[in-house]
């Protein structure tokens, strides 16, 4: 068979029905502006952390999203929280709050 | 009647007050030993050094001013700061003049404690001695003394506002109880010395007329025990309760102003000088007024006297931990001086969340070589006019500078610091450390208030840090750089990190006289209010910090300005956001604008709005 250099995408089937979605519901619950994130991605594009290292704020709402809570909170440590996505985000979102609110579910978890 | 040979008066009444008395004198000289002995080496130490100078007689007469004067809640307002004089200083007259009255009329003995304080009680015909008016009508004075102090304190349960609260506290219940205690003391000793004074024809101007008009309206004959068992009764209950309430400031107070003059501060965690300084907290509710979460927000049950009595009792809650933007006001009203930022700090270090794995991926990254080395911060890279008009001024006063984080920087670690993560940010720290050290710069400039904060605090670099207000005003003293004064009217923002966390204050004032006539808010430099941008709250919505961020604007424009100045490119940042009518701009870009080589001067437009600079001449 011919090379031509890229394969089929393995199957990532996301089950929202079966997804723990716990993460998400907590913090929507403590932080609703949670709930206003476009997935724009200012926050990513601004990030001092994200200039040394994969890391991406907007990502980490997605992983949160689907329920993939390992995944968020690994993510969610190489944040400095220095603020600037808060600035950034056209859509309020307490950036800041919601990267705690991660990191303190880790110790729940 | 012969005194002197007289056998110490006693009575049954006298119990409940001399038991109070002896319960709260062992129980303070007891803690008062247990905070010394646990306050570490180093500090004991320092007391030990410091005990036989000149910081002793200092801290005496700032416990006089402090304690019994209450000079600083007399900055606060007039009245208020009456009425706590009136009860301490009154009642410290009244407790010293007692004693020397009752050691002169019984020539010098040694007396019981509760002789002095029920001494009308056992001494009726005080005018028939010598000095016996001199002295009836001072103990009536002092005692009148303290009485409208103790009208003023009623009143204020009331209305606060003429004694200059908007807000006051909201007490638990024994802090009530001991009020109510305290409240009743001076009106009772009233009606007990009135009672006697109706019954003997005793007493001065106060008591003696109180008394005719109690023997011709009360049954006087029966009340005259009952009086006396009830003031003392109320001594009794006030000092049971003092060591459990917020009356325990009284005796704490003294002790920290002593530790404090010896050089004794809040430590990295708590110490049993955070325990001298919570119990110092009297609770007296100025920190409320001065929380712009309380003034602009109606977040009124976060303030810094609750956190601190929440402390003291037990541990206070996540809400009362996070909720506070650090901005520091509260440290720069507190009447007593406590160092509420620092615990608040070290209680916020208890939740630790990244671990020491978490910025590994920070390698192999360097900073620019420089000698001159300009460091914006994240927040500066947000706000590029900032360090454009920072670097064009630099070009054309010739500095040989570099901008060594112009493809971005990690971040200083302060943000973290105030999320209480200190592990983290030091992490951050020594890397950052080491990437300044490796640039070779002689002198380090950042535009960001809080990058220099903990530039300042926590890098002990070895090369001096400025903030660009100071750089530039140094470079302008140097005649490198000279400016046009024009009749432009600006008020100057002193943002929180620079001002009470720096107390850099006059050099950003004195750049911008430079350029036009600066104009003062009525929140001006210690007092300045905060953007509401802070990185030290979480727990607030970006529409609340709007709105802080418009009070406070408004307060700045208030007095007609032509631009806000100011020196953090996050308060600049959060200001932009909050209003479109105020003009906004960081010193400079202003010092930018009034440049006199026209060559160089970008014809710059401040937030779109092109500022009409008409040249004085």
């Amino acid at each position: 068979m011919v090379n031509f250099g890229y394969t089929i995408l393995p199957v990532h089937i996301l089950d929202l029905d079966k997804a723990d979605l716990n993460l998400a519901k907590a913090i929507t619950f403590d932080e609703p502006s949670f709930k206003l994130c476009i997935a724009c991605g200012s926050c990513s594009a601004t990030c001092t952390a994200g200039t040394f290292t994969k890391f991406s704020f907007r990502q980490m709402c997605h992983h949160i999203k689907r329920g993939e809570s390992t995944q968020a909170i690994d993510e969610s440590e190489k944040c400095m929280l220095c603020g600037k996505c808060t600035l950034a985000c056209p859509r309020n979102v307490n950036t800041r709050n919601i990267i705690r609110l991660v990191r303190k579910a880790k110790q729940t978890l | 009647m012969d005194l002197h040979a007289m056998h110490f008066p006693y009575h049954p009444f006298v119990l409940p007050f001399t038991i109070g008395l002896v319960f709260v004198f062992f129980y303070v000289i007891g803690k008062w030993i247990y905070w010394i002995s646990r306050l570490g080496k180093d500090d004991r130490i320092k007391i030990f050094k410091n005990i036989f100078t000149l910081k002793t007689p200092q801290a005496v007469y700032e416990v006089f001013m402090e304690c019994l004067i209450h000079r600083k809640v007399f900055k606060k307002n007039a009245l208020l700061g009456y009425m706590h004089m009136s009860l301490a200083l009154g009642w410290f007259l009244l407790i010293v003049l007692g004693n020397l009255e009752t050691r002169y009329f019984t020539h010098g003995r040694i007396n019981p404690p509760y002789f002095p304080i029920f001494f009308e009680f056992f001494e009726h015909d005080l005018i028939s001695l010598n000095y016996g008016r001199f002295w009836t009508f001072t103990m009536d004075l002092l005692l009148l003394f303290i009485l409208t102090g103790v009208g003023l304190a009623y009143f204020k349960r009331f209305k606060s506002k003429p004694l200059g609260m908007q807000k006051t506290t909201k007490h638990v219940p024994i802090d009530r109880l001991a009020l109510t205690a305290l409240w009743l003391i001076f009106p009772l000793r009233l009606f007990a010395e009135g009672v006697t004074a109706g019954l003997y024809d005793a007493g001065s101007f106060l008591t003696n007329p109180i008394g005719n008009l109690f023997a011709s309206t009360l049954p006087i004959h029966y009340l005259y025990y009952p009086s006396w068992w009830a003031y003392s009764f109320a001594l009794g209950t006030f000092f049971v309760l003092l060591p459990f309430t917020r009356y325990m400031h009284i005796p704490t107070e003294i002790l920290l102003i002593f530790l404090r003059k010896y050089g004794i501060a809040e430590k990295d965690i708590h110490s049993t000088y955070t325990k001298v300084e919570l119990s110092s907290c009297s609770r007296c509710g100025i920190c409320i007024d001065a929380c712009q979460l309380g003034s602009d927000l109606g977040i009124v049950s976060t303030q810094s006297t609750y956190f601190i009595k929440s402390l003291r009792y037990d541990k206070p809650s996540d809400l009362l931990i996070d909720s506070c933007m650090v901005c520091k006001r509260c440290d720069q009203v507190c009447p007593v001086g406590i160092d509420i930022a620092s615990i608040r700090a070290n209680e916020r270090k208890e939740l630790h969340l990244f671990d020491e794995n978490s910025y590994k991926y920070i390698n192999g990254y360097r900073y620019k070589s420089a000698k001159v080395a300009y460091f914006t911060g994240c927040m500066g890279h947000l706000t590029p006019s900032v360090y454009k008009a920072t670097l064009a001024l630099f070009d054309k006063a010739g500095v040989d500078y570099n901008f060594i984080d112009k493809d971005g920087s990690i971040c200083c670690g302060r943000p973290l610091q105030l999320s209480g993560q200190e592990d983290a940010a030091k992490q951050l720290i020594e890397k950052n450390i080491k990437l300044i050290e490796n640039c070779g710069a002689t002198i380090l400039v950042t535009s960001c208030p809080i990058c220099a904060k903990i530039f300042n605090d926590n890098y002990n670099l070895k090369i001096p840090i400025y903030h660009h207000s100071q750089y530039l005003l140094k470079l302008a003293k140097e005649k490198k750089l000279t400016f046009n004064k024009t009749d432009i009217k600006i008020t100057y923002h002193d943002p929180c990190e620079l001002g009470r966390g720096l107390g850099v204050y006059d050099e950003p004032r004195e750049l911008l006289k430079l350029a036009g006539n600066l104009i003062e808010s009525s929140n001006s430099r210690e007092n300045s209010l905060c953007c509401g941008g802070s990185l030290g709250i979480t727990n607030i919505s970006q529409e609340q910090r709007h709105t802080i961020a418009s009070i406070t604007l408004d307060e700045l424009s208030a007095n007609k300005a032509d631009i806000v100045a100011t020196a953090c490119p996050l308060c600049k940042k959060t200001f932009k956001s909050a209003s479109e009518n105020i003009m906004i701009a960081d010193i400079s870009e202003i010092m930018l604008d009034s440049i006199s080589d026209k060559s160089i001067k970008h014809n710059l437009k401040i937030e779109n709005k092109e500022v009409i600079v008409k040249s004085s001449k």
